[in-house]
């Protein structure tokens, strides 16, 4: 049984032991001339200002919980868009079947999307 | 593979999960009331009759053949029913209680009792599950519900800690749950319970039982065995009492009735049952003994549900049929017991922090002052025990008696030992609500003038009836004792016949 997964340790090994030595090499290797605008933190091109621990608000979760709901159905639609030739070709029932099954999934993550447009996700004050 | 023949099939099999359907479809329309009235004052009528509902319809597959639906996915029939029946049960005893003392503590939101329809599909789905997925999508749905649930309290430090040391942990023995997923299927290249046992006809390799290992491990954490119990009397204090009732209560029962179908169906022997024994002597011991130090009630609870997760581990160890009966028994006193004692708890609350900060004391004297509560109160904590006219007594019986055919006498002498011990820190609270007054106790202790909230009729008849049942269980418990009999002999039939 152990023998069957031998591979997937050997993968895990390899990747394990190149990541390893790939930042040893660097840090043997690679020169060191550090200054002040090399240390400073990566800001995609702007200067740092001030701390990035800053609270935001809660609003930002309610936007985060729109972005779920399509981004789940978004997951789901795909396969479900790739495959659907073959539930035409399997006939009527199958057909009706997948788009009742689809309507009941979209309908429930329309539901969460009017539970949180109702409850203020979309007012910005 | 036939795709019309499938939806044919799926579509046939949608009776079988009315339930689920009703409680899932009644939480839809939670919600949309909630979004578009605030606390709509019909919403916990509305759960409640999805629970009446779906109960009623349970009642009447309690006599069924077991069975299968949706491609083997989830059991019908007798064992089902009588799980949905449990859970359903302790969902609509917790929507009866809940709504006068969440408006107490200002948090009667729709959400709730959204989020308690939602946590049950996931019980429902986990206590009638027959593959391992299905085990796991319930215990997530119904978990993820908990945490919200266990956190509603949330500018209470203690109700953050609650919420977020459940999650935490929680999703840390999901962790193990699914590596033991992981491996059982890697071994027997099956997700079906029932398939598992047949997979090994010439010896069952080590790598198998290290994923029933981590299995228990997972369900462990959710039934709050020791040493996987930390996180309990924590979340339970914080939490919202009455959902602290359907969270020892509910999740326990269902978490249980799922690790009974894998231990029943999925093991080739009964070779579990020294791990079994041992977990349960480590629980009952540590439930016990740290539940005799405990000032605070709902923690001394917390403790002593720890202790009776290892009662039920008993039944379990002796992995014999009449064992697993005697454990789905129990877990029906068990939830009529602990819904009772933790709604009384609810009802006499006055601190305004789930009762965290309340002491045994404060409730000196209330026995006489409110009479059904306490005389509702000493009941449960003398089934508790294991007193004779109770439920409690019948139920330690027939967890009990198996384990001594099972040859496990030493564990039940043991175990006979830690429930005459509990004795103390039950019979605690009776002396306390009955023998004391509010002049006895010290005056930090004591709860504030008119603290104690109006009783409010509805609760204090559910509690009522879970006092009356708990009696009725005690002395007319045949009838329920041959049904979860029966549930098994059925099972071991269809195992025999495929």
């Amino acid at each position: 049984m152990f023998a069957d997964f031998i591979p997937l340790f050997v993968i895990i090994a390899i990747a394990l032991g190149l990541a390893l030595t790939l930042l040893a090499a660097a840090s043997w290797i690679g020169p060191k001339r550090p200054n002040k605008i090399k240390r400073t933190p990566y800001e995609s091109g702007m200067d740092p200002i001030g701390s990035a621990r800053e609270r935001y608000s809660v609003k930002f979760y309610l936007v985060a919980m729109i972005f779920i709901v399509f981004d789940v159905e978004v997951v789901f639609m795909y396969p479900w868009a790739v495959s659907f030739h073959d539930f035409i070709d399997a006939g009527l029932v199958a057909t009706v079947g997948v788009m009742t099954v689809v309507g009941l999934f979209v309908g429930i993550l329309t539901l969460g999307l009017v539970y949180d447009i109702k409850k203020g996700g979309l007012e910005f004050d | 593979m036939d795709l019309s023949g499938a939806f044919t099939a799926m579509w046939a099999d949608l009776p079988a999960i009315f339930s689920m359907l009703i409680v899932g479809a009644a939480g839809l329309v939670v919600i949309l009331m909630e979004a578009f009235q605030n606390r709509d004052p019909r919403i916990p009528w509305l759960t409640a009759g999805a629970f009446g509902l779906a109960m009623g319809w349970e009642a009447f597959q309690l006599g069924t053949a077991p069975d299968t639906a949706f491609f083997e996915q989830l059991r019908t029939g007798g064992y089902a029913a009588y799980i949905n029946l449990l859970i359903l049960g302790a969902g609509l005893f917790t929507t009866l209680v809940s709504p006068p003392y969440l408006r107490r503590l200002n948090r009667n939101f729709g959400e709730v009792y959204a989020l308690l329809l939602f946590a049950t599909v996931g019980m429902i789905m986990l206590g009638t599950s027959n593959t391992l997925i299905s085990v796991f999508v319930g215990l997530e749905t119904m978990s993820v519900c908990l945490y919200i649930m266990a956190g509603l309290l949330r500018e209470d430090e203690g109700g953050i800690e609650s919420g977020f040391k459940y999650f935490v942990l929680g999703a840390f023995s999901t962790g193990f749950l699914l590596y033991g997923i992981a491996l059982m299927y890697g071994t027997t290249g099956t997700m079906h319970l029932p398939e598992m046992a047949g997979a090994f006809p010439d010896g069952v390799p080590l790598l198998f039982w290290a994923g029933v290992g981590l299995v228990i491990v997972g369900f462990g954490f959710k039934v709050s065995a020791a040493p996987f119990h930390m996180w309990t009397p924590d979340v339970y204090q914080g939490a919202p009492t009455t959902l602290t009732g359907y969270m020892s209560t509910a999740s326990k029962a269902s978490a249980f009735a799922a690790l009974i179908l894998i231990l029943f169906f999925a093991l080739p022997s009964a070779q579990a049952s020294l791990v079994l024994a041992v977990l349960a002597l480590i629980t009952m011991a540590v439930g016990n003994v740290m539940a005799l130090r405990q000032a605070n009630v709902k923690r001394m609870l917390a403790y002593s549900s720890i202790a009776h997760a290892g009662y039920m581990f008993v039944a379990l160890a002796s992995g014999t049929t009449a064992g697993y009966s005697g454990a789905l028994f129990y877990l029906l006193v068990y939830t009529v017991m602990n819904l009772g004692a933790f709604g009384v708890l609810a009802l006499l609350e006055w601190d305004g922090m789930a009762g965290r900060k309340q002491t045994l004391s404060s409730l000196a004297g209330m026995g006489l002052e409110r009479p059904v509560l306490g005389a509702s109160m000493a009941v449960f904590m003398f089934s508790l025990i294991g007193f004779p006219p109770f439920g409690g007594f019948i139920g330690k019986y027939y967890i009990f008696a198996p384990a001594v055919s099972a040859g496990l006498t030493w564990l039940v002498i043991i175990g006979l030992l830690f429930s005459a011990m509990s004795g103390y820190y039950y019979l605690r609270v009776i002396y306390v609500l009955y023998m004391q007054t509010a002049a006895d106790v010290a005056e930090a202790d004591r709860a504030p003038e008119g603290g104690f909230a109006q009783p409010a009729w509805l609760s204090t008849a559910a509690v009522a009836l879970c006092a009356v049942l708990l009696l009725v269980l005690g002395v007319a418990f045949s009838g329920v004792v041959d049904v979860t009999e029966m549930l098994f002999i059925q099972a071991d039939a269809m195992a025999q016949t495929p």
